[in-house]
């Protein structure tokens, strides 16, 4: 009796544990034997800490797709996109290119990226070791499309959606004639919208004529040609390593000036628009080689001794040009590694950029001799606006000691000191320069951008637009007693005609 | 990030330019065991480094029972010796947002900053200049609560709270489900543009995340202008 009693009440537990609940179709009973199963198939270490973690586990686990018959959805997500993009990278090319061509032993311009990064590491500068080697492939893939004679990997620049790599390049002599193309189209649009502008003007001045403006847009300062100055090199970038190579346009002094005015932070897009307060003249794609070119220029350091001026050059000329071409010094053998900690011993091989925007100082007021006042004081205040005298920079191959005496140009590029400190730790003659990060200038004090100019004056001043102080109360009784005699002088006066014009009648 | 990480945990946030040399990573695997041993933590993680001009710091952080109000930061010049930072007060921080300029890598070095301070005892207000010294040290701490208070982040889910009040890591994280912010192929990494320099990662699905920073300690006041 008892016993039975029991087991109907064992039974009715049972019932009860294994009644399926109706949201999730399980019941207890499974539920506790699958976890019970799982501890002692597991032995965990304090499991009754972690039960409700274990029992929640194996709920999970019970979830089951709804089978569906249609296809599958293609998965597509960014990460399996760019692994099919590297992918080329990575394969091994010996599909299409014959073993001949393989075997035969060219020159390669290709910087053996792998080392420069452990010297880099040494100095806690770098990327990982993954990423350095994607970019050493992409930098071959770059070498074998292009007929490039130097190539060095510049250095990466992060945006806040995408980032760049970029390469410095020099083509082979004779083979860059495709590149003029583009530039000159850029130069026409601009001129293009410029004569619009003119016309609507004109038009609107037969309707109804404004005042004239005497405002003279600064004479345009030409840029540079290729193998000079800030555009001495050419830039590809490219967002991750396997995508496209994007040559970046030709810099003009234009867009130097305008990027020392403002600040931005690069998207990864390079043909966002750069809506700053000073307005710049471009999208992202010249700003970036700006902020290349100014990080190059203010950077870019090598040690005192290995580069050296070319011979042909002589003292005389010195004087007049400003020297921007050197070579390699074939007797330097290396300075010793405690000399390398001091600045003096490194020297900029970039050279300075001018405040016009340019390496080479131009003399605009040769060429347009009315413009040229109002231009010159737009564009350098420190010269007399009458006299211009030629912008000097440093000249080349400067010692970075001396860098702290010009106050003008406070170059800590917010990476400057680990330029230093990775190269004082590179074997005697090897050095390498590279920037990695937001591609920003460090100052001290906050940016802020520049004040608005001048409201420029509509009219000239005269007395007739000149306010006056109003008339007080007792001038113009005055006037109003000066008024009424003068209208009475005049009515006696008609008077006195009328009647004499009856007396006629 | 947790110090026993280290050693692949930085790979994955090298993308910003900035790693630690061979050197400082075997340093610091021993140091911090060490570190972690003497100063009865539970937990010790790297935080970052901040750049002087002289010498860098190196920052850790010991975690005691509670992951969050629980903690101690550490810093160290050469990875080896590590010494206590104080705890940032308000006033101290509020004192150290004055000053301008790069970290100098000297933690004694003193700060003088000149401040008016109106007296209103006498008829007129009299301004009288008190100069405020601040040691680096100090704001050291300061940089580094603020970086912690207005940038460090982790995954939701990452953290519990027991009944007994005190925040854990949650053992059961398994990671985020859904991340839009995909990079780097597999790894999501977070770049705070405030404070440039602190990099987050993460790998969805597991439960590794942390967080570092590398940079120059400075906060980027400029932001509203560079978006």
């Amino acid at each position: 009796m008892l016993n039975n009693q029991r087991d109907l009440a064992t039974s009715n537990a049972k019932a009860y544990l294994l009644k399926n609940s109706t949201k999730s179709n399980m019941n207890l009973y499974d539920h506790l034997a699958r976890v019970l199963n799982k501890v002692l198939d597991e032995r965990p270490e304090n499991v009754v800490d972690m039960f409700e973690d274990l029992s929640k586990d194996i709920k999970r686990s019970q979830f089951s797709k709804k089978m569906d018959t249609l296809r599958d959805e293609p998965e597509s997500s960014a990460a399996f996109d760019l692994a099919e993009i590297q992918k080329v990278l990575l394969s091994k090319g010996g599909a299409e290119g014959s073993e001949g061509q393989e075997v035969e032993l060219v020159e390669t311009p290709l910087p053996n990226v792998m080392e420069l990064a452990f010297y880099f590491e040494q100095a806690g500068v770098g990327l990982s070791r993954e990423e350095t080697y994607c970019i050493y492939l992409a930098l071959k893939q770059l070498v074998d499309s292009q007929p490039l004679q130097k190539c060095r990997f510049w250095g990466k620049i992060l945006g806040t959606q995408g980032n760049y790599i970029v390469a410095e390049v020099e083509y082979r002599e004779g083979e860059e004639e495709e590149e003029e193309g583009g530039e000159e189209d850029i130069d026409e649009a601009e001129k293009d919208y410029g004569k619009d502008d003119d016309e609507d003007k004109e038009r609107q001045e037969d309707l109804d004529p404004l005042p004239k403006s005497s405002y003279k847009s600064p004479p345009v300062v030409p840029k540079e040609d290729n193998h000079t100055g800030v555009n001495k090199f050419i830039y590809f970038v490219c967002s991750e390593p396997g995508k496209p190579w994007i040559k970046l346009p030709q810099l003009t002094p234009a867009h130097i000036v305008a990027a020392r005015d403002i600040k931005k932070f690069f998207t990864g897009h390079l043909d966002t628009p750069i809506v700053s307060c000073p307005p710049f003249p471009g999208n992202e794609a010249a700003y970036l080689r700006a902020q290349i070119a100014r990080i190059s220029a203010g950077t870019h350091i090598s040690p005192l001794g290995f580069y050296q001026f070319g011979e042909e050059e002589g003292e005389e000329e010195e004087e007049e040009a400003v020297r921007d071409s050197f070579e390699e010094n074939p007797d330097f053998e290396g300075t010793p590694i405690s000399e390398l900690v001091d600045t003096s011993t490194w020297v900029h091989h970039v050279q300075h950029i001018l405040p016009q925007g340019r390496c080479v100082w131009v003399n605009l007021a040769q060429k347009k001799e009315d413009d040229f006042e109002e231009g010159e004081e737009e564009e350098e205040k420190e010269e007399e606006p009458d006299e211009p005298e030629p912008e000097v920079g440093p000249p080349l191959l400067t010692p970075v000691s001396e860098d702290a005496g010009v106050p003008r140009k406070c170059k800590a590029f917010s990476h400057l000191g680990m330029f230093l400190r990775f190269q004082v730790n590179a074997v005697f003659i090897k050095f390498e320069n590279i920037y990695l990060g937001w591609g920003h200038k460090y100052s001290a004090e906050n940016y802020s951008p520049p004040a608005p100019a001048l409201l420029q004056q509509e009219y000239l001043s005269g007395p007739e637009i000149t306010e006056v102080d109003d008339p007080s109360v007792e001038e113009e009784q005055a006037l109003k007693a000066a008024l009424e005699e003068q209208k009475a002088a005049v009515e006696e006066m008609e008077d006195m005609e009328e009647e004499e014009e009856e007396e006629d009648d | 990030m947790d110090f026993r990480s280290l050693h692949f945990s930085l790979d994955l946030v090298a993308g910003s330019g900035l790693v630690l040399s061979p050197e400082q990573k075997a340093t610091l695997q021993t140091s911090l065991v060490i570190l972690k041993r003497h100063y009865k933590f539970t937990r010790v993680v790297f935080w970052g480094k901040i750049l002087g001009i002289k010498a860098d710091y190196y920052i850790a952080q010991g975690i005691g029972h509670d992951e969050i109000s629980d903690k101690k930061t550490l810093y160290s010049l050469n990875c080896m010796e590590w010494n206590l930072l104080p705890p940032a007060t308000k006033t101290m921080i509020d004192e150290t947002s004055v000053i301008k300029g790069c970290f100098l890598g000297d933690p004694s070095h003193d700060y003088e900053h000149i401040e008016t301070r109106k007296d209103e005892d006498g008829h007129e207000a009299q301004e009288e200049e008190i100069t405020v010294k601040i040691k680096e040290e100090q704001r050291l701490a300061a940089a580094i609560s603020l970086i912690d208070k207005e940038a460090a982040v982790v995954p939701r889910g990452a953290y519990i709270k027991t009944p007994h009040g005190l925040v854990h890591t949650n053992r059961s994280f398994e990671g985020s489900w859904s991340l839009q912010f995909e990079k780097c192929s597999s790894v999501l990494v977070l770049r705070s543009l405030l404070w440039c320099g602190l990099t987050f990662y993460h790998i969805p699905m597991t439960p590794q995340h942390g967080y570092i920073y590398m940079g120059t300690g400075l906060k980027n006041i400029d932001l509203p202008f560079m978006l």
